[in-house]
């Protein structure tokens, strides 16, 4: 295949690219993206192989089989286990980056100094620091979300950890830039080495002081990560469709990492080195209140006669495996005329968006699920609020107490409602540790219980009741 | 050729192309944060053309390994990217037909 035959193939791709990310602006057209993006993904693969530097096939070929073996059943994991596969496919991008880094970096060593320019080396260096620490950290990540036995939940800190971390950069950007400087040293592949080995330790160093609360905002970053090392990698390989797509990637990670810190009223800085989440025995030590316990027939009556019924989920229903049954029940309050609405908080679930998918995966039409910002004003008409597996994101201690760990953060004004009913499996403070207000207020009932049951008795109730004779 | 020229017009398109990608997310659904991460993911995937081209030229063979395995890692991230969010968004439905959901 001819040069420029190449690389209007690659431009192709970059405006399919383009398309694919442009029509997920709606749920009706986002299908069509995915087609665009296959479409982009498949041109600029085959022109790339049809390049007449490539001779070698058969490795390619088993690569590519083994991906597909791989790849396919990853496709298919439970939606709960979505965020693990995501931060899991992160640290695919990211070793393929750090490889290619790698091997471009002693391929041109071989050749002769000529071919390591400063730009080149620089770019090269990028590429393995951003790759590997992509690699390693997505891993952690991906074990935390997974809730693998030996790595810890909870946020791990020690003394001198940021020195030790800052000091650990230092050095390898002193060994890169001794690099850059000297690339035909005799030392040079060792030293390369050695950043190739920080990157792999500094991306373990920089999750592990980061709590499972924070993943969500976590996997964002490194979705950027991983699209920076794309971008690095084009600058090495001289591919404009590399730094594009690349460039895609990276703004897109960067965008919902914004979206997360400001739905959770963070900083970058104090969502990567704040060791948030770690369990505040001073506060959570103090004085023991009563829950108002309701029983399902009261709540379901409740239910019934409401107009509007706002139900808050957290990740807690989908550990609970509810969502199916809270379908089942937003079917019988539907079939009363009830308006029903699934007020959205931006981080629930373990990653950007988890809880449109697990609640959509139920068959609960998107149209129905509103976004925190325009539920908050039809909180106060809201008869009641149903709080199923979320905790923090419902915490009004979040408004009003300046000692909370969570203040600022914005939340879902359930204590607006008329009556709350708040599901929970126990009296245990939620995944980021701290004792929620809104379950000691006056318009508050708990029902107890572990919350496929709860919803599941809620049905038969109002089933029941319908259906009598 | 001309090393600075060409740093100079990649610069130029990684700042362009970061300002399409800022413009386009923005817009993405807010529903559809999750689908687009595996999309963005399996896009980003096009580190693939990087690892075939060291994979597949005559280079030595630890160099062509590495490459290999590269090819592996981001033809993972492909075929599993695009079918996943295919499979996240075909859940994604409107409402049923208007009157099933109030009884008369």
């Amino acid at each position: 295949m001819t040069y420029s035959l190449v690389q209007l193939t690659y431009v192709v791709a970059t405006a399919l690219f383009v398309f694919a990310l442009h029509w997920m602006n709606a749920p009706a057209t986002a299908r069509r993206g995915v087609y665009a993006g296959v479409i982009g993904m498949a041109l600029a693969v085959a022109a790339t192989w049809a390049r007449p530097e490539v001779v070698h096939h058969l490795w390619m070929v088993v690569a590519v089989i083994l991906a597909f073996a791989v790849g396919i059943p990853l496709s298919r994991v439970p939606l709960t286990a979505v965020p693990q596969r995501t931060a899991l496919s992160h640290a695919f991008g990211g070793l393929a980056a750090g490889l290619v880094g790698t091997a471009k970096f002693y391929l041109w060593y071989g050749e002769g100094s000529a071919e390591l320019t400063a730009f080149r080396t620089t770019a090269i260096i990028l590429e393995v620091l951003l790759g590997f620490l992509t690699f390693t950290g997505s891993l952690m990540a991906a074990g935390k979300l997974q809730e693998v036995k030996w790595i810890p939940q909870r946020p791990v800190t020690y003394p001198g950890q940021n020195v030790t971390n800052i000091g650990l950069m230092v050095v390898a950007a002193g060994l890169g830039v001794a690099i850059v400087l000297h690339p035909a040293a005799a030392w040079a592949p060792v030293a390369f080495g050695g950043i190739v080995a920080m990157s792999l330790a500094f991306g373990v160093l920089l999750i592990i002081p980061i709590g499972g609360a924070d993943m969500p905002t976590v996997i964002a970053i490194l979705n950027s990560y991983a699209g920076l090392a794309a971008v690095a990698m084009g600058f090495v390989l001289d591919n404009k469709l590399l730094i594009t797509a690349g460039a895609l990637d990276g703004s897109s990670g960067l965008i919902l990492a914004i979206i997360m810190c400001k739905a959770m009223n963070r900083s970058f800085t104090n969502v990567m080195f704040g060791a948030f989440g770690q369990v505040q025995q001073a506060a959570a030590g103090g004085e023991a209140r009563e829950y108002k316990a309701e029983t399902v027939e009261g709540a379901s009556q409740v239910l019934e006669q409401a107009n509007l019924v706002v139900i808050i989920p957290g990740y807690g229903m989908a550990v609970a495996q509810a969502q199916h049954k809270v379908r089942e029940l937003y079917d019988q309050l539907k079939k009363r005329g009830v308006t029903v609405k699934f007020a959205i908080h931006p981080v629930a679930g373990r990653m950007p968006g988890h809880m449109n998918v697990l609640l959509a995966e139920a068959d609960i039409p998107y149209t129905d699920l509103v976004e925190m910002d325009e539920i908050n004003s039809d909180m106060p008409q809201a008869d009641v609020a149903l709080v199923v597996g979320a905790n923090d994101v419902v915490n009004p201690a979040a408004r009003s107490d300046k000692g909370s760990p969570i203040y600022g953060m914005p939340i879902i004004d359930a204590d607006r409602a008329r009556t709350v009913f708040a599901i929970k499996r126990s009296k245990n403070p939620g995944f980021a540790g701290i004792d929620n207000e809104l379950y000691f207020s006056d318009r508050t009932w708990m029902l107890f219980g572990d919350a496929k049951n709860v919803i599941g008795e809620l049905v038969k109730q109002m089933s029941g009741g319908s259906g009598m004779h | 050729m001309h090393a600075t020229s060409d740093l100079w017009s990649q610069i130029f398109v990684f700042v362009l192309a970061t300002f399409i990608g800022l413009g386009v997310i923005r817009r993405v659904s807010r529903l559809l944060y999750t689908p687009l991460m595996s999309l963005t993911n399996a896009i980003s995937a096009i580190a693939v053309v990087g690892a075939i081209l060291v994979a597949g030229p005559d280079y030595p063979v630890e160099i062509r390994f590495l490459g290999a395995v590269a090819v592996f890692a981001s033809m993972t991230n492909i075929v599993s990217g695009f079918l996943i969010t295919e499979r996240m968004l075909k859940m994604f439905k409107r409402e049923q037909k208007p009157g099933e959901g109030n009884r008369p």
